[in-house]
C-alpha cells in the first residue's frame, strides 16, 4: 500500500495477464519460432561438430587471411586451436552456433526496420522508445519471459538474445541511411529513379559501413548473453562457466572464459573487417 | 510555346499554409501573414521560359530560390499554383508520370554536386541513363560523349574525390547532359566553385549552350553571374519575384529601390552594350560627295573629321579634315585614296568593357555598327568616361598613375573620374596590345 495514496498500481498483475494472454493465444506462433530457431541452432551446431575441428579451425583461419590479413589469418588459427586443445571445441562450436541463429535473425529483423524508420518519421518516433525499453530492461527479465513460454532448452536463450542484441542493429541501421547526403538522394529523386531504385543504388551502399557497424554490434551482444543463455539450459560455453561457478573450479571457468574472448575477438575482427572492406568504407578512411 | 511556364506558385512551410496561401492571394502582404507564423518560401511566382533560354532566378539567401526550382520538377509539391511543361501540370502527375517527367524532360545540377561518390566519374555520367534501363552499352557511350563535351576524357575510371571541386561539377554537368533532357535546371550550380574556376564554368556552359540550345533555370545568388549567363532575369526577394528582364532592363531601369540597391555593385562594363551608351554620329559624309564638300561640312560643323559611309549607310572609313585638305590640294575628285578604311569599329551587343580597347587605340569616336557594317551611332571617348563614371571606385582602385597627356583629346567629367578612367584605358591597351581591337576593322 503506498502511504499517500493508500492504493498500489498492479502493474504487476496487468503484466501477468498480458502475459497469459499472449502464452495461450498465440501458441501456434511459439511453436513455429520453436520449430525454426530450434531447428537452424541444431543444423549448424550438428554440422559444425560433425566436421572436424582442425578443418574447421583452417576454415575459419584461411576466411580471417582473406579479409584481413595473414597476421589476422594466423592469430585466429592459434587461438581456435588453443580452444580445441582445451577441450572446449564442441562446446564453442554449440555456442558458436547459437549466436550465429541468434545474429542472423536479429539482422533479418534489424535492417529492415532500420531502413524503415529511417524513410518515416512516424515509424522512428515509434521505434524508439521500444528500442530504448528494449536496451534498458534488466536482460536476464528476457531470459525469464522467454522460458516461460518456450521452457527450458536452447529457445529461450535464442529468443533472449534476439531481442537483447537487436537494438543496435535497428538504430545504425536507421543512422546510417539518415546520414547518406540528402542531396544525392534528391539528384536520384531529380533524375527519375524510383524510391526502391535509390534504396538499393544510392542509399543502403552508402549506409553500408554503418549498417555493418550495427551487424557488429550484435554479434558482440549476443556473446555477452552466453552466459544467461546457459542458465534456461542453453548448451555450450554458457554451461561450462556455470558448472565452474558451481563446483568453484576456476580452471574450468578460466578455459570456458578464454574460449569466449577468443570466439568475440574473432568475430568482432571478422565482421570489422567486412565492413571497411567495401569501396564506401575505404572512401571514408581515405577523405 | 514556352518551354516551362509557372502561374501564381506558392510555397508556404507551417501549419497554416493553407490559410496563408488563401490570404496572400486575396492580397494580403507578407508582414500582415507573418503573424500566421507560417514561412513563405516562395508567392505568387509568374514566369515564363522560353526554349533555349538561359533563365536565371537570382536572389539573396533565403529568397527562396532553392524552393522555386524543386516545384518546377515536382520535388517539392506547390501549396498553390500550377507549373506546366509541355503543356502538362507538374502537380498534377502521379509519381510515375513525375518519374517520367524527370528522366525525359528536365534534369538538373546541383550546387554541391551531388554525384554518388562510389561510383566512378563514368558511372556517375552515366546514372540517369541507368535509371531509365538504358542498356550498357549506350549507356556508356553517351555518357563518354557528355564527358568530353566537358571536357573530362581519360578520367571516366577516377572516384569523384579524386577530382577538384570544378571537376566534380563538370561530371554534374555531364551527368544532366547525358540524359538528354530539353530542360535543365541548375541550383546555385557554380556557387561552390572559387571564381576563376567559376567563370571557366561560366564561359563552358555558355559555349555548350550555343551549340546543344537547352532550355536552362539557372538559380544564384551572384548579380555577375546573373547577367553574364541570363538571357533573362528573374530578380527573387522573400519569396516575390520582384522583376523579370534582361540584365540590361534590370541595370538601367530597376523596378524599384530593392533591385536598384542590389545592382549598384554590378560591373557596369560587363553589362551594358555599346548600343546603350552610343549616340548619333553627327558628321557622316557619303563617300560620293567630294573633298571640297567633306572639308566645307566639318567646317560647318566644327568637326576635324567626319564617318564615310556608303548611299545606305554601310561604313566606308573615316577621313580627318588635314587628309581632305591634301587630297583637295592634289585636285582630286574623290576621298578613297586619304580615307582611313580600318576605322575603329564594335557592334551593337559588344559589352562597354570591350569598347575600351578600340576607343584607347583611336583618336575619334568608336563607331557602333551592326552584322552589315552599317553605321548605327558613335561612342565618343567623352562618353565612355560618362557611362565609366556610375562605376564603383573599388573596381579600378589600385591600378593608379596617370597617363592623361597620353590621350589629349580625352576630356574628363572631373578629376576623381579622370584618373579612374585614364587607369581603366591603361588597362585595356596593355591587355588589347598586339591583339586586333574588339569588334574588328573593316
Ligand atoms: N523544408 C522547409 N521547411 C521549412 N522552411 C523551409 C524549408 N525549406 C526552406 N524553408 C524556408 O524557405 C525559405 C526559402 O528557402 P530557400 O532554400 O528556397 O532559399 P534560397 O533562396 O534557395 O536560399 P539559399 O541561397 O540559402 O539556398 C527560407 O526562409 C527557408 O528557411
Ligand atoms: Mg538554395
Amino acid at each position: 500500500m503506498n502511504e499517500l495514496f493508500g492504493w498500489r498500481v498492479p502493474v504487476d498483475e496487468w503484466a501477468t495477464n498480458i502475459f497469459n494472454w499472449l502464452d495461450r493465444n498465440l501458441a501456434p506462433l511459439w511453436d513455429f519460432i520453436r520449430e525454426v530457431l530450434g531447428g537452424a541452432y541444431e543444423g549448424l551446431g550438428n554440422l559444425l561438430n560433425t566436421l572436424p575441428p582442425i578443418a574447421v579451425i583452417l576454415v575459419l583461419g584461411v576466411l580471417g587471411l582473406l579479409v584481413r590479413g595473414w597476421l589476422f589469418g594466423l592469430g585466429a588459427t592459434a587461438g581456435l586451436l588453443l580452444i580445441d586443445l582445451m577441450e572446449q571445441w564442441e562446446n564453442t562450436m554449440l555456442t558458436l552456433s547459437m549466436v550465429l541463429v541468434a545474429c542472423a535473425v536479429a539482422a533479418l529483423f534489424a535492417v529492415p526496420i532500420g531502413i524503415a524508420a529511417a524513410r518515416s518519421q512516424t515509424v522512428s518516433s515509434v521505434v524508439r522508445p521500444v528500442l530504448d525499453f528494449m536496451q534498458t530492461m534488466p536482460a536476464l527479465l528476457y531470459v525469464l519471459l522467454a522460458v516461460l513460454i518456450f521452457s527450458v532448452g536452447v529457445v529461450p536463450g535464442i529468443v533472449a538474445t534476439i531481442i537483447f542484441a537487436m537494438p543496435p542493429g535497428i538504430r545504425l541501421t536507421e543512422l546510417g541511411i539518415r546520414q547518406v547526403d540528402p542531396e544525392v538522394v534528391e539528384a536520384g529523386h531529380a533524375f527519375g529513379s524510383s524510391p526502391a531504385k535509390i534504396l538499393r543504388q544510392v542509399q543502403l551502399p552508402l549506409a553500408l559501413p554503418t549498417i555493418m557497424a550495427g551487424i557488429n554490434q550484435i554479434i558482440m551482444l549476443a556473446l555477452a548473453m552466453v552466459v544467461l543463455a546457459g542458465m534456461v539450459g542453453g548448451p555450450g560455453l554458457g554451461q561450462v562457466v556455470l558448472a565452474a561457478l558451481n563446483r568453484l573450479n576456476i580452471g574450468l571457468g578460466i578455459e570456458a572464459g578464454l574460449s569466449v574472448v577468443i570466439l568475440a575477438i574473432y568475430l568482432d575482427r571478422f565482421t570489422g573487417a567486412l565492413g571497411s572492406r567495401s569501396r564506401v568504407a575505404r572512401l571514408e578512411k581515405a577523405a | 510555346m514556352s518551354a516551362l511556364s509557372a502561374e501564381g506558385l506558392y510555397k508556404v512551410f507551417g501549419r497554416r499554409s493553407k490559410e496563408v496561401v488563401r490570404r496572400l492571394q486575396s492580397g494580403a502582404t507578407l508582414d500582415e501573414v507573418k503573424p500566421l507564423g507560417a514561412t513563405v518560401a516562395v508567392a505568387d511566382a509568374t514566369f515564363d521560359v522560353e526554349p533555349g533560354e538561359i533563365f536565371v532566378v537570382m536572389g539573396l539567401s533565403g529568397s527562396g530560390k532553392s524552393t522555386l526550382i524543386r516545384m518546377l520538377n515536382g520535388l517539392w509539391e506547390p501549396s498553390a499554383g500550377h507549373v506546366y511543361v509541355d503543356g502538362k501540370d507538374v502537380a498534377k502527375l502521379d509519381p510515375r508520370g513525375l518519374r517520367q517527367l524527370r528522366r525525359e524532360t528536365m534534369s538538373m545540377v546541383f550546387q554541391h554536386f551531388a554525384l554518388l561518390p562510389h561510383r566512378t566519374v563514368l558511372e556517375n555520367a552515366a546514372y540517369a541513363l541507368r535509371v531509365r534501363d538504358v542498356d550498357r552499352a549506350t549507356r556508356v557511350e553517351k555518357a563518354r560523349v557528355a564527358l568530353s563535351m566537358v571536357g573530362l576524357e581519360g578520367w571516366e575510371n577516377r572516384l569523384p574525390q579524386q577530382l577538384s571541386g570544378g571537376m566534380k561539377q563538370r561530371v554534374g554537368l555531364a551527368r544532366a547532359l547525358a540524359s538528354e533532357t530539353p530542360i535543365m535546371l541548375m541550383d546555385e550550380a557554380f556557387s561552390a566553385l572559387d571564381p576563376l574556376i567559376r567563370r571557366e564554368m561560366q564561359d563552358q556552359l555558355l559555349e555548350l549552350q550555343s551549340r546543344l540550345e537547352k532550355t536552362i533555370i539557372f538559380i544564384t545568388h551572384d548579380l555577375n553571374e546573373a547577367m553574364r549567363l541570363g538571357d533573362r532575369i528573374a530578380v527573387m526577394r522573400a519569396g516575390q519575384i520582384v522583376q523579370i528582364g534582361t540584365g540590361e532592363e534590370i541595370l538601367q531601369d530597376p523596378a524599384n529601390d530593392y533591385v536598384a540597391q542590389f545592382v549598384q555593385d554590378v560591373d557596369r562594363t560587363r553589362v551594358l552594350t555599346a548600343s546603350s551608351v552610343m549616340e548619333p554620329a553627327r558628321t557622316v559624309v557619303i563617300d560620293t560627295e567630294g573633298p571640297r564638300a567633306v572639308l566645307r561640312q566639318m567646317r560647318e560643323e566644327q568637326a576635324h573629321a567626319a564617318f564615310v559611309v556608303s548611299r545606305d549607310r554601310i561604313l566606308r572609313g573615316t577621313i580627318r579634315d588635314e587628309a581632305a585638305q591634301a587630297a583637295v590640294s592634289r585636285g582630286r575628285e574623290g576621298m578613297r585614296e586619304v580615307l582611313n578604311t580600318t576605322p575603329a569599329t564594335v557592334t551593337a551587343d559588344a559589352l562597354l568593357a570591350d569598347v575600351f580597347a578600340p576607343s584607347a587605340e583611336s583618336s575619334l569616336p568608336v563607331a557602333v555598327v551592326d552584322e552589315d557594317n552599317r553605321l548605327l551611332g558613335v561612342i565618343p571617348r567623352a562618353t565612355l568616361l560618362g557611362a565609366m563614371a556610375s562605376l564603383t571606385a573599388t573596381e579600378t582602385s589600385g591600378s593608379g598613375g596617370s597617363t592623361a597627356e597620353a590621350y589629349p583629346g580625352s576630356p574628363p567629367d572631373g578629376e576623381a573620374d579622370r584618373a579612374r578612367a585614364d587607369a581603366m584605358f591603361e588597362l585595356q591597351r596593355g591587355s588589347a596590345s598586339g591583339a586586333p581591337a574588339a569588334g574588328g576593322g573593316v
